[in-house]
């Protein structure tokens, strides 16, 4: 086997490949980034929206549970399959990659609200009274005070989720994104070896995923010391 | 026309009354301190009176005006002109003394930033905590953050300051340096009601005392009368099992 990787190697890693495998890497990364980061903006709408107590907003906050409640319990292969159908119709011509993109969002949404959620709750009561007394508006409350001291609550587990999602589009191959997952699927269907085709995209997600982890490492550090 | 006039104000928590009308005013400039048994509704007053605890019943006007709140507007008005320090002194926990003191000038009360940060370096100095502007609130001792916590309500000017158990929370041996930061203000004008266990301090600082029991204000007079000479028997039973401690 050994023999083989060796005398595949110098094959494998021609240019057109590293290009394919890059642009693979540039779409799981995407996939992740741009639905994570979409999901914390509607995370964050959705667990302010669960603290307030207006009662005009109840309605709202009632679809918001039900929503969260709902998409924390599917399988992420299952939202990709009812994003897909529910697309496809309505909008025929979207990019899979879109499709994956929204369904990642559906979901960070649900997990990222919960977590941002929890970091909100972290904040004793008495800073909101503190600032309530001298005339914070809501807004001013959550941005000055009520945020800045829930961050090193929700960052470690909120990029931890990050992480892990990176991982999890990997299922995003069964709907047909050339994603790494599935880049490596087709390098190995084209003749390469599995464990050269394979180690080289085991290798990918590692590069994507440590530096997150150090990072976030590195923040939570930071945060509780301050 | 009193400063302050609150009439038959009533409060519950949990559904549980917990003032059931309590009838009080106070001229500018006065001290008026509360006491009187734990649950007896001292604390529940002052939140009430500005707003966090809102009341079931009953009127509260400051400077004739009538407070309305369930209005954000008169809630806003009102908060501008009183301001309350708790017992947890409940500063930012992410600012600095400085910008816990001077960011509702800047933010709220729009005042530029150079003449809000000098008020509140003055204000830091009245309160003897002038070399601790760039200390966060949790390096500093329970006895500091209180008196972060009078500068930081100073800052907003008001004119009525409530002070809900401003000493209970501290070490015994910090609770006068409070207290020395408290009198200081009395000259100041500003309407002062004060919730304390403090007797001695309030007997000193106070123009009124009211004694509360149950939700009420059973009785109320100046302080030689309640601590000397109290009419009723359940403000004498009090005086006295404090006092003989």
């Amino acid at each position: 086997m050994f023999e083989r990787l060796v005398e595949e190697a110098p094959l494998f890693f021609n240019y057109h490949n590293l290009v394919f495998i890059a642009q693979a890497m540039g779409r799981t990364l995407g996939m992740t980034v741009i639905g994570c980061s979409v999901g914390f903006f509607f995370g964050l709408l959705i667990a302010v929206l669960r603290q307030s107590s207006m009662t005009a907003l109840m309605p709202l906050r009632a679809v918001a549970i039900a929503y969260v409640e709902t998409f924390r319990r599917i399988p992420f292969l299952i939202i990709l399959f009812i994003v897909l159908f529910v697309i496809e119709p309505l909008m025929p011509g979207t990019s899979l990659f879109g499709i994956a993109t929204v369904s990642v969002c559906l979901l960070s949404t649900a997990f990222l609200s919960e977590i941002i959620r929890s970091g909100l709750e972290s904040v004793p009561q008495q800073q909101m009274e503190g600032a309530r007394t001298l005339n914070f508006s809501a807004l001013q409350m959550l941005f000055m005070v009520v945020l800045p001291q829930s961050w090193k609550v929700i960052v470690p587990p909120a990029t931890a989720f990050v992480v892990m999602f990176i991982k999890d589009t990997s299922l995003a191959s069964q709907l047909g994104v050339i994603e790494l997952t599935f880049a490596g699927k087709m390098l190995v269907n084209r003749g390469f070896s599995p464990v050269l085709g394979f180690g080289v995209i085991l290798f990918c997600y590692f590069a994507l995923s440590y530096p997150l982890s150090r990072l976030s490492a590195y923040l939570e550090k930071r945060l509780a010391s301050s | 026309m009193h400063h302050l006039e609150i009439k038959d104000l009533c409060a519950s928590y949990d559904k549980d009354p917990v003032l059931k009308g309590v009838t009080l005013s106070s001229d500018k400039g006065e001290v008026v301190s509360l006491i009187g048994p734990s649950g007896s509704g001292k604390s529940t007053l002052l939140r009430a009176l500005i707003g966090l605890t809102p009341p079931s019943k009953g009127q509260v006007f400051v400077g004739g005006e009538a407070v309305d709140y369930s209005s954000r507007r008169s809630l806003r008005a009102l908060r501008g002109e009183m301001a309350i320090v708790f017992q947890q002194y409940n500063l930012f926990q992410n600012m600095t003394v400085l910008r816990n003191v001077s960011i509702a000038p800047i933010k709220i009360q729009k005042r530029s930033r150079s003449d809000a940060e000098k008020e509140a370096k003055s204000l830091l100095e009245k309160v003897g905590m002038a070399g601790k502007q760039d200390a966060y609130p949790e390096e500093l001792s329970g006895g500091q953050q209180q008196r972060v916590a009078i500068a930081r309500a100073l800052a907003t000017r008001p004119e009525i300051l409530l002070l809900d158990e401003v000493t209970s929370a501290l070490d015994p041996e910090r609770v006068n340096e409070v207290l020395d930061t408290i009198r200081g203000l009395t000259s100041a004008g500003i309407t002062m009601i004060i919730v304390s266990h403090e007797m001695a301090f309030v007997r000193e600082i106070s123009t009124r005392v009211a004694m509360m029991d149950d939700g009420k204000i059973v009785e109320i007079g100046p302080p030689s009368q309640i601590f000397d000479a109290p009419e009723q028997r359940r403000t004498r039973d009090f005086v006295s099992k404090i006092l003989k401690h």
